[in-house]
């Protein structure tokens, strides 16, 4: 056992200040843990978010010593706890109170992605190898740590023409589906605002469900995006053979046919 | 006087987890307005923590299956107390739901001709959990809330109902507050559909979310709905043991379902000894016979491992108890020298990543120590098993916090799928009811003003004590009378330590502003949780025997007298609670042929397909 100092923010959408509270701590001890010890002992209106405590539900995020991290997977015995430990709200969003913010900008914003569309007919056989690239998008747990970091929200609060990688990674999630036949290019390049994104990869290290956030879903939607709107003959090519898909994986061409 | 703000439903959902949303589909496909209140944001309710998959007789990995052979296996396992026309809806429509699910979107793992894969586990008799990794609940949870939004649910993020509303014995709606402001809500609503989840949070050892404090059971008791069966708990074998503060989050059964093996101190895999006489014969005897399946031998039979949960917990306690248990007082978990490392990593990547962060521990090299959690509640509110109506009008209930369907044990992956199946019914038949009230109803004012000053009182309660410290006090005593084991002189006692934690329950002071206080939360989430407590510890008094999630000390075996019998848990004009034992529904010469067929080939319609 020993003790661990936590400079914790308390205070709400108009403003605060970080207050210490000194515990006892054991041996396995995530920094979760730290705050529900505080609200038990010292602190019982001390607000934060959580669900599972097993980095399922995404509820938990905030910045610990700087680095947006989900609290209950991040050990005491991970971080330099001979020094305060600093806890902070994510930053990008406003503070309703103390840790938990308001994020519900991220609910709005994911209203302008076009929802999953089947083909017509389709006699739903996919395989695994088709799937594979899609179920790694669909491992998002919706923390909104990568919304945090993507410094069009969090320095240019670019919140109006920007999506953000969270919704990003939705919108290939469904624009890889194999069976999926919507178009969502029109959205990704105007409301979407992909052009915004200059591939820093910063949300992509945030990321707790390692989902290559950067690489694996925006470089690939940008390339389609440039392909539709600045390629003309590629372009032409896909309108003249109708959906992306169709032309892409053949299993599923072959699937919507049926 | 303190306000409030009133919206107006002809269904309110409680709940967002699968079963709400589920029938909030439902709901609004009938053309009902529906309000959907959750005391999370939206996508974080429990189910979100599924892992393993959900179960349905598609036949995909084995053509032998179908409903039938679930059917029996659900009885089987629920030990014959389940209500049989449930499990015969039950089974007969989750194979619908599934794919419902993957034409709204979800993206299940695939066999190799390209169809949704299944997978094995514990009580069920062929491969049948269609699953996602060991991610199916957040597959489930992402699909559901994507389709709600497609068609235009109003969704009450952090809200919490606090009572439900009545008028002249209807249910009419429900007082809650925002949890971010602390601002009231009055819901009128012409039906409303519980679908709050369980109450592993009365435990201290669980592998429950922090939202499943057993409110749904608490608001419909009080406003008389019966409960049943509340006496069988589910103590899920394999819960994390190290270190002490992951004691209880879950480690899936997918991990015996992919070939994992449970070996004590000795290094023996102590479930070949463990086989009960009604299993006897349908699972394999020997090491040698239970390696052949798990290389997909097919006339090999399963290994005992996949045995169902009650069985495999007691194996494990008794393993623990009698001294041959791992250091940190559980049993070990052998998937590493099983499987490849690769295998390993991408059929159960979160258990990989959940070890690896918060034990430190890499499962592809070492066993996990694993040992009981609280987990599931196979009792509930008890429900028309076409319908999910209660007997209190306009009260209808879908999920965990229904009963009826799982008897005296739920076999895993039979949630998921109950989730979908019922929340469906719930929704639909809550929409119809809806729509033929006609005449006028009200919501008493003078009753939410009341309750209101309640859920108020402790701001204006100096002396009162720390919420806090009295729910650790309800889960540890709970844990230790009324846990895996139980025991009458234990159970009676518990009942006067909740008597006393009652009264204290009222009796609480919380500080700060109204915003966001989780003091506050946690001071009217106890006054519902003790409740429901006392409605547990009652019903395990009453089942002298044991019988699936419930093990009483004192009446070590099942007892024919119980056999077939569902304890009522009702409330009293005066408020108090009493258990009224009622026999089990005659099933039907034809479905009891089914339950009790020796044979499976006999249920099978495409033997050797
Ligand atoms: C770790 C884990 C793994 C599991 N794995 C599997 C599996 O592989 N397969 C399987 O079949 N089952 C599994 N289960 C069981 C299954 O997840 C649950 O039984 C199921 O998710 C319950 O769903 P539900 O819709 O009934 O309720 P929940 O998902 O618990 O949702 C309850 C909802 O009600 C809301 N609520 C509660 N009280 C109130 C209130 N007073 N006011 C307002 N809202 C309220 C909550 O906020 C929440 O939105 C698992 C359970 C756990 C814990
Ligand atoms: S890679 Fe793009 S989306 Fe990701 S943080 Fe950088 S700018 Fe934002
Ligand atoms: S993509 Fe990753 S970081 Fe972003 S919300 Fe999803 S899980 Fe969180
Ligand atoms: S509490 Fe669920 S991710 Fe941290």
């Amino acid at each position: 056992m020993s003790t661990v100092t936590f400079r914790i923010f308390r205070g709400d959408r108009n403003g605060g200040e970080l207050k210490d509270y000194t515990i006892e701590v054991q041996e396995g001890m995530v920094v979760l843990d730290a705050i529900h010890q505080i609200q038990a002992e010292q602190a019982p209106d001390l607000a934060c978010r959580w669900n599972c405590k097993a980095g399922k539900c995404g509820s938990c995020g905030a910045e610990v010593n700087g680095k947006p991290t989900l609290m209950c997977m991040t050990r005491l015995d991970t971080i330099d706890t001979s020094k305060p430990v600093t806890v902070r709200p994510m930053k990008t969003f406003p503070v309703i109170r103390d840790l938990a913010t308001d994020v519900k900008w991220n609910y709005e914003a994911n209203k302008k992605i076009k929802p999953f569309t089947p083909a017509p007919n389709t006699d739903w056989i996919m395989f695994q190898e088709d799937v594979d690239r899609v179920q790694e998008f669909r491992k998002c747990i919706e923390c909104f740590l990568c919304q945090n970091v993507c410094h069009v929200l969090r320095e240019h609060d670019e919140k109006t023409g920007f999506i953000g990688p969270r919704l990003l990674v939705r919108t290939a999630s469904l624009e890889m589906h194999p069976l999926d036949v919507e178009n969502r290019l029109d959205m990704l390049k105007n409301e979407g605002g992909i052009g915004y994104c200059n591939i820093t990869k910063c949300c992509t290290e945030v990321c707790p469900e390692h989902i290559h956030i950067t690489d694996n879903a925006i470089i690939p939607l940008k390339e389609r995006v440039v392909d539709e709107y600045y390629d003309p003959i590629l372009g032409f090519f896909r309108r003249l053979f109708g959906s992306k898909k169709q032309a892409q994986t053949p299993s599923s061409g072959q699937a919507a046919d049926d | 006087m303190e306000s409030y703000t009133i919206h107006d439903y002809d269904v309110l959902v409680i709940g967002a987890g699968g079963a709400g949303l589920r029938a909030a589909i439902a709901a609004i496909e009938q053309g009902a307005k529906v309000g959907v209140v959750t005391k999370s944001l939206l996508g974080k309710a429990h189910t979100v923590m599924a892992e393993g998959g959900m179960a349905a007789a598609m036949g995909n990995v084995r053509p032998e299956d179908n409903w039938k052979v679930h059917f029996r296996d659900t009885l089987k396992g629920g030990g014959m107390l389940n209500n049989w026309k449930m499990v015969e809806n039950y089974t007969k429509e989750a194979p619908d739901r599934v794919r419902e699910l993957e034409q709204w979107g979800a993206v299940f793992d695939r066999t190799p001709d390209g169809r949704i894969n299944q997978r094995n586990f514990g009580g069920h008799s062929y491969p049948r959990l269609a699953h996602v990794g060991d991610r199916t609940g957040l597959e489930l949870i992402r699909t559901l809330q994507d389709h709600a939004v497609k068609m235009g649910i109003h969704a009450h993020m952090e809200t919490t109902i606090y009572r439900l509303l009545t008028d002249a014995g209807r249910v009419v709606g429900a007082l809650g507050f925002n949890r971010q402001t602390g601002d009231f809500l009055v819901f009128r609503a012409k039906a409303v559909v519980l679908a709050t989840g369980g109450l592993g949070r009365i435990y201290q050892v669980t592998s429950n979310s922090w939202e499943c404090t057993g409110d749904g059971f608490s608001l419909a008791s009080m406003v008389g709905a019966d409960l049943i069966d509340m006496e069988f708990i589910q103590f899920h074998p394999t819960g994390m043991v190290w270190p002490p503060s992951v004691m209880g989050i879950l480690v899936t059964e997918g991990v015996r379902g992919e070939g994992g093996v449970l070996k004590n101190s000795e290094g023996r895999r102590f479930m070949f000894d463990n086989v009960p006489e009604r299993y006897k014969g349908e699972f394999a005897e020997t090491e040698e016979e239970a390696e052949r399946w798990l290389q997909g031998d097919r006339n090999a039979r399963r290994p005992p491992e996949l045995l169902t949960r009650d069985v495999v917990a007691r194996a494990i306690r008794k393993e623990v108890n009698e001294g041959r248990g791992s250091p940190h007082g559980g049993v070990f978990l052998d998937i590493a020298s099983r499987r490849p490392a690769d295998y390993i990593k991408k059929k159960l990547p979160s258990m990989y990543h959940q070890f690896m962060k918060l034990g430190n521990l890499d499962i592809t090299k070492e066993p996990m120590e694993v040992g009981p959690t609280c987990h599931y509640v196979m009792g509930g509110v008890r429900v028309d098993p076409d319908t999910q109506a209660t007997n209190v009008p306009g009260l209808y209930a879908a999920g965990e916090v229904a009963g009826g369907l799982h008897g005296a044990n739920r076999l895993g992956g039979n949630s998921l799928s109950d989730l979908v199946v019922f929340g469906r019914r719930a929704g639909l038949a809550a929409a119809e009811y809806a729509a033929k009230q006609t005449g006028s109803y009200q919501v008493d004012e003078a009753q939410v003003r009341a309750y209101i000053a309640e859920a108020l009182q402790p701001f204006n309660n100096p002396q009162g004590e720390n919420p806090f410290a009295l729910m650790k006090e309800l889960r540890a005593t709970m844990q230790k009378n009324a846990g895996i084991m139980r025991e009458e002189s234990e159970l009676k006692a518990q009942l006067e330590i909740l008597a006393n934690l009652k009264k204290r329950a009222w009796n609480t002071s919380v500080s700060g502003s109204r915003a966001y206080n989780p003091g506050w939360h946690t001071a009217l989430d106890m006054r519902l949780m003790v409740e429901i407590s006392e409605a547990v510890v009652l019903a395990a008094l009453a089942r002298k025997e044991s019988r699936g999630g419930h093990a009483r000390l004192d009446y070590p075996d099942p007892d024919p007298t119980f056999a077939k019998i569902n304890h009522i848990i009702r409330r009293k004009s005066d408020g108090t609670l009493t258990v009224v034992a009622e026999p089990l529904p005659e099933m039907p010469e034809e479905l009891r042929k089914i339950a009790e067929a020796k044979d499976l080939k006999e249920l099978s319609d495409k033997v050797g397909a």
